[in-house]
């Protein structure tokens, strides 16, 4: 589609209007942020609320300082964000792989589906002394939790994405003779691209609870660890820092996906 | 080049079985273009899948010169993904004959029969006729024997749908293609063909057969006087 150049006045208008908004939107968006640590600040600097429970603003910003300067923010940043993004893909592609296989047989699925749906319902974090017994207490058992939180819900939307694929393209494939491997490849795939990308999007956030939830269970290092040990000594600022930095981190890595949603799904 | 001889076909669910077709026998001579009308659900779909092979006959006997089939179906079915081009190539690739050879023969087809400033484009950039249009010659790339005509057109707009019946009409008489249409149409039947097959309700056999030899065209064969009263024996025979 070619850009028109001569645009009417009324249209000019038009797009004067729309960007503003825009403009708008984004303002009020770091606004509110603003606003709201300026006045947790607030409320804090003149004893409102006490800040040794509460925390405030600049004692987050003052810990996240310290843990820079000590050499420990990386290290456990890294830690918790490896967890997370090892288990984000372990559970993407084992989900994929399933999903592929329960696609593929209508017999399998549902021999399988009263297992999906327990599995899905069952709160994972009731295995937690079983991992720590199985798995030992290293990150092999966080990266398990990260896995068995997402892995269902992507086997689910995955094979969900798989069965929508539209009856009449189905058809046309079988009347050209193909297979299921061709058909697969073919058309459900990628016809399926976008509803993987909206998995891939509930999968890190369910990533991330798993990475912490492990982190709870088990763990020496780790924001998810930072949070546990800050709560335990009464150090409400290490908490809120380590939460502070796993919004930023969950948040820039819902964005990456977005982005690469953005990139791939262009032609649909 | 395509002839079914006393066919019938049940289907079976949960609640029970349905004749969908009995004792069924017409033929599909090379180089014709045959339709077959019938009241709604009277299992149209279900012959075109049996002479695709894609189902087979709980009796009866299906014979196939040992040609190929091309299927086209009631809605485009194209791959959004896809440009036109890669579209056209899909049943070349699905059958593994996806040589330089057969995409140059297929993009010409397409180039000769108005899609050349398409190739590139996206389907979604298509209206309904181009991208039915399309369809067609997708349909034709991997050069089938028969074409297989599921109502195609019957997605389309009444305006598109005259145009691009008169369309497919005259690539499919251009490229001296054998095509079996099934739609409950009569006047696209009467406009198309050379030979109408009615159908009774379910379960289909046939009621009549009947040769269409006025007009070159469906243009001329609408205009025709014969048009009209052609139209009244086949509605007669429907039941309609």
């Amino acid at each position: 589609m070619k850009r028109q150049q001569n645009f009417s006045r009324e249209h000019l208008a038009y797009l004067k209007k729309r960007k503003r908004k825009n403009i708008f939107v984004t303002i009020m968006r770091w606004a509110m942020l603003v606003a709201a640590l300026g006045l947790w600040e607030l409320l804090a600097r003149f004893n409102v609320i006490d800040s040794f429970i509460f925390s405030s603003p600049s004692r987050v910003a003052q810990t996240i300082g310290g843990l820079y300067a000590n050499g420990t923010l990386f290290y456990h940043v890294g830690i918790t964000l490896g967890e997370t993004v090892a288990g984000f893909f372990i559970a993407v592609a084992l989900g994929y792989i399933i999903a592929v296989a329960l696609w593929s047989s209508e017999t399998l699925r549902r021999i399988f589906e009263p297992y999906i749906v327990v599995l899905n319902s069952l709160p994972k974090i009731a295995l937690g002394p079983l991992i720590i017994i199985w798995l030992g207490t290293g990150n092999t058992a966080i990266i398990f939790m990260t896995v068995i939180v997402s892995l269902i819900v992507c086997i689910m939307n995955t094979l969900a994405g798989f069965l929508a694929v539209d009856e009449t393209k189905l058809t046309l494939m079988k009347a050209m003779g193909a297979g299921k491997l061709t058909t697969l490849k073919k058309l459900v795939m990628p016809a399926s691209l976008p509803t993987l990308m909206n998995t891939l999007k509930v999968a890190v956030g369910l990533a991330w609870i798993g990475s912490i939830m492990g982190e709870y269970i088990v763990s020496k290092a780790g924001l998810g660890y930072l949070i546990v040990y800050g709560g335990q000594v009464f150090k409400l600022d290490l908490v809120m820092s380590a939460t502070f930095i796993l919004c930023v981190l969950a948040g820039g890595m819902y964005a990456l996906i977005a982005l690469v949603e953005r990139l791939v799904v262009k032609q649909f | 080049m395509l002839k079914f001889k006393d066919i019938s076909y049940t289907y079976h669910t949960g609640s029970g079985e349905t004749c969908a077709v009995r004792c069924l026998s017409f033929e599909v001579e090379r180089g014709n273009f045959v339709s077959v009308i019938g009241p709604s659900g009277c299992g149209k779909s279900t012959i075109l899948s049996l002479a695709a092979g894609l189902i087979s006959p709980s009796s009866g006997v299906i014979e196939r010169g040992g040609g190929t089939f091309g299927y086209m179906l009631q809605r485009d079915a194209l791959f959004e993904w896809r440009t036109v081009e890669q579209n056209i190539f899909l049943p070349l690739e699905v059958k593994k004959r996806n040589t330089a050879e057969m995409r140059a023969k297929a993009v010409a087809l397409a180039e000769k029969y108005g899609l050349k400033d398409f190739l590139k484009k996206s389907p979604s950039q298509l209206s309904g006729g181009m991208r039915q249009r399309a369809a067609l010659i997708r349909t034709l790339a991997a050069e089938p024997d028969i074409l297989l005509l599921d109502e195609p057109f019957s997605a389309l707009d009444y305006q598109t749908r005259l145009e691009v019946c008169d369309d497919v009409q005259s690539i499919i008489k251009n490229e001296q293609k054998t095509a079996l249409l099934v739609t409950h149409d009569i006047s696209e039947a009467i406009a198309l063909s050379d030979k109408v097959v009615v159908l009774s309700a379910r379960p289909a056999t046939v009621v009549g057969e009947h040769k269409i030899a006025f007009g070159s065209n469906p243009k001329e064969r609408r205009q025709s006087p014969l048009f009209a009263s052609t139209f009244e024996v086949l509605r007669r025979e429907l039941g309609i």
